[in-house]
């Protein structure tokens, strides 16, 4: 294959994989921007996300079915069980920042290890619901002008081109929730000033529980995408837990279209950076530019200065 | 100093001493352990418990320490001195220059760029696999275990030298926090902008802190890998960052004895844990989310409170 088509079905699985980081982040960056508390425990809800997804579409059956009910109700059920951890640990700590992380951070370990009791160190699969392989044309320069033609394996499949649809949607969705609803104003209320807010009569703990919810379902969102196309795994909230970090440091802590913004560039050049380097160099090189850009640029690339 | 407090600590010391003859081998064995990690615990608590600084990447110095200690050993021949030095020398290396970035930093990010830091020297050792032999770890030989002609390999002098390791870390963190430094360090937890105001050179005291916390790791990593003959990645990982946390956590953050009771305490937790179920995370998460909850002062701490004020 010549190097375009090349770059082009390295930048489309980049794509794929901005998507589902993209969701992740968002809700990661939902929770800091709104609670001012870093979850440590993110990762586990994708996790959680992508297992669920395996148990609930084996109990409905099977096939497109299967795949739809889980992807309805698994955000709801991972989403309920983070509001009942924030009421009944955040709460309780009262938000204090490095508490919170200690906090998620253990809640982080009793999720993977239940993971691991009840459903196994096993990754399974969810089969997709639909998954024709659809050939990509490229344009070639030949003596008689520009001509299409069909490179061997180029190409995506139509499930990919779903998520990356499913992830436009749902964060156009999270958008016009928070700037053109009532339950986003309310929000954004808090954001910016947690006591004024409670001084007009907004419940800030309900609110709380609510954005925590939110940001919990978005990753469960994120891991039942994902599970058609990686097998679900009691480890795998590691990595994208490391990742939608970086995503939303480089984005900028708390600012959505930042995070939008860097999930892209981080999921394309992902995908292009592990086709140079070797990816454990790919991964160390990531680490440490994030850490620096933290160091350097704390409000990261897109935030503002803090006032 | 006062007598009390030289009492209490010279009294566990003695206790220690007096077990090493006393303890069944199973125990003495652990206790030998529990001791070298409770130094990791005690310079963790110089940075998190006394100066306020939280940091997620501990593991990284342990592991700089074992590693500095071990991969001249192992690859030059060095003697079991001079690569024990090189250990404590390495750790007090990284941690000038980790700290010296990462103290631009302060809260939430300096816990995410001590993380991230330190992901990136565990990544960085399964990538040197020529010379750390990645995943697997080197295996100390045993001929090369001797400090000063003291065999290493035997349970006894183990137990004896970690106890003297245990008993100068101990010793120096109580010298420390009860000199002006640490009285600065105190402040500085307490409330950053008034120690500045005071006139104290607030970065320079933290990355102080930073470096001697690091000191006190790598010195208990070095000894970790020569005393049980294996320098492993795992050393490295993040758990092994979360566990002088939860260590100082449970024990008592800021205080000089609670670091040890903290090592112990969730050393022996584990132990029995995993007789009983293999799930022993489950235990440490469990213990993590009720501590935050209901002791975030921990046993030392709680000790300190309600009866012994005077605790240093």
């Amino acid at each position: 294959m010549e190097f375009g088509p090349y770059l082009m079905l390295a930048a489309l699985e980049g794509a794929v994989t901005a998507a589902v980081l993209a969701l992740m982040a968002a809700g990661l960056s939902l929770v800091f921007g709104v609670m001012r508390v870093v979850n440590v425990a993110h990762g586990e809800f994708y996790m959680l996300g992508a297992v669920l997804a395996f148990v609930v579409a084996g109990m409905a059956g099977g096939g497109a079915l299967g795949f739809v009910a889980a992807l309805v109700a698994v955000p709801l059920i991972v989403g309920a069980l983070a509001v009942a951890a924030d009421v009944t640990v955040l709460k309780r700590v009262g938000y204090d920042p490095e508490r919170t992380i200690v906090a998620t951070i253990g809640i982080l370990y009793i999720l993977q290890q239940v993971t691991l009791m009840g459903y196994g160190p096993d990754a399974r699969p969810v089969a997709a619901p639909f998954n024709q392989r659809i050939a990509l044309p490229w344009v070639e320069w030949g003596a008689g002008g520009p001509s299409l033609y069909w490179p061997w394996g180029l190409s995506i499949t139509s499930y990919k081109l779903f998520v990356i649809g499913a992830a436009v949607v749902v964060l156009a969705g999270l958008w016009v929730l928070m700037t053109r609803t009532r339950i986003g104003l309310v929000m954004r209320a808090t954001q910016l000033d947690r006591e004024t807010a409670q001084a007009f009569g907004i419940p800030v703990e309900r609110v709380y529980a609510l954005v925590f919810g939110l940001g919990a379902g978005l990753a469960a969102l994120a891991g039942v995408l994902i599970v058609p196309i990686q097998q679900a795994h009691y480890l795998m909230g590691g990595d994208a837990l490391l990742l939608s970090f970086i995503v939303v440091i480089i984005g900028g802590l708390g600012s959505l279209p930042g995070t939008l913004i860097a999930a892209l560039l981080i999921g394309l050049s992902d995908g292009i950076l592990s086709v140079f380097f070797s990816p454990t160099l790919a991964k160390i090189v990531a680490t440490l530019l994030v850490a620096l850009v933290l160091v350097f640029r704390p409000q990261g690339l897109m935030g503002k200065a803090p006032r | 100093m006062n007598a009390r407090i030289l009492a209490l600590h010279g009294g566990l010391l003695a206790l220690l001493l007096a077990l090493h003859f006393l303890l069944p081998v199973y125990h003495h064995g652990n206790l030998a352990r529990i001791m070298v990690l409770a130094c990791y615990a005690i310079g963790y608590n110089l940075l998190f418990g006394y100066t306020g600084l939280l940091s997620l990447g501990h593991a990284m110095f342990f592991a700089a320490g074992m590693y500095g200690m071990g991969m001249p050993l192992y690859h030059l021949g060095l003697g079991a001195e001079l690569a024990f030095l090189a250990g404590i020398a390495a750790a007090g290396g990284l941690a000038l220059v980790v700290g010296l970035l990462a103290l631009r930093t302060v809260g939430v990010a300096f816990m995410i760029v001590t993380l991230m830091f330190s992901q990136a020297f565990y990544l960085a050792i399964l990538l040197a696999v020529r010379w750390t032999r990645g995943d697997e770890g080197l295996v100390l030989a045993g001929a090369d275990r001797v400090l000063f002609g003291l065999d290493l390999t035997d349970p006894d002098i183990r137990y004896l030298l970690a106890l003297g390791l245990f008993a100068l870390c101990l010793s120096a963190a109580l010298w420390l926090v009860r000199r002006p430094f640490g009285r600065v360090l105190v402040a500085i937890r307490e409330n950053p902008e008034r120690a500045e105001l005071l006139g104290y050179d607030i970065f320079r005291h933290k990355l102080a802190a930073v470096v001697l916390s690091g000191l006190f790791s790598g010195a208990a990593g070095a000894a970790y890998g020569l005393m049980f003959g294996y320098v492993g990645a795992s050393f490295a990982e993040v758990h092994f960052s979360i566990f002088p946390l939860l260590w100082v956590l449970l024990g008592g953050a800021g205080t000089v004895i609670g670091p040890f009771f903290g090592v112990l305490f969730m050393f022996y937790l584990i132990d029995i844990s995993s007789g009983l179920t293999p799930a022993y995370m489950l235990v440490a998460g469990v213990a993590l989310v009720l501590l935050t909850l209901f002791a975030p002062q921990g046993l030392v701490g709680e000790v300190r409170r309600r009866w012994l004020r005077w605790l240093p």
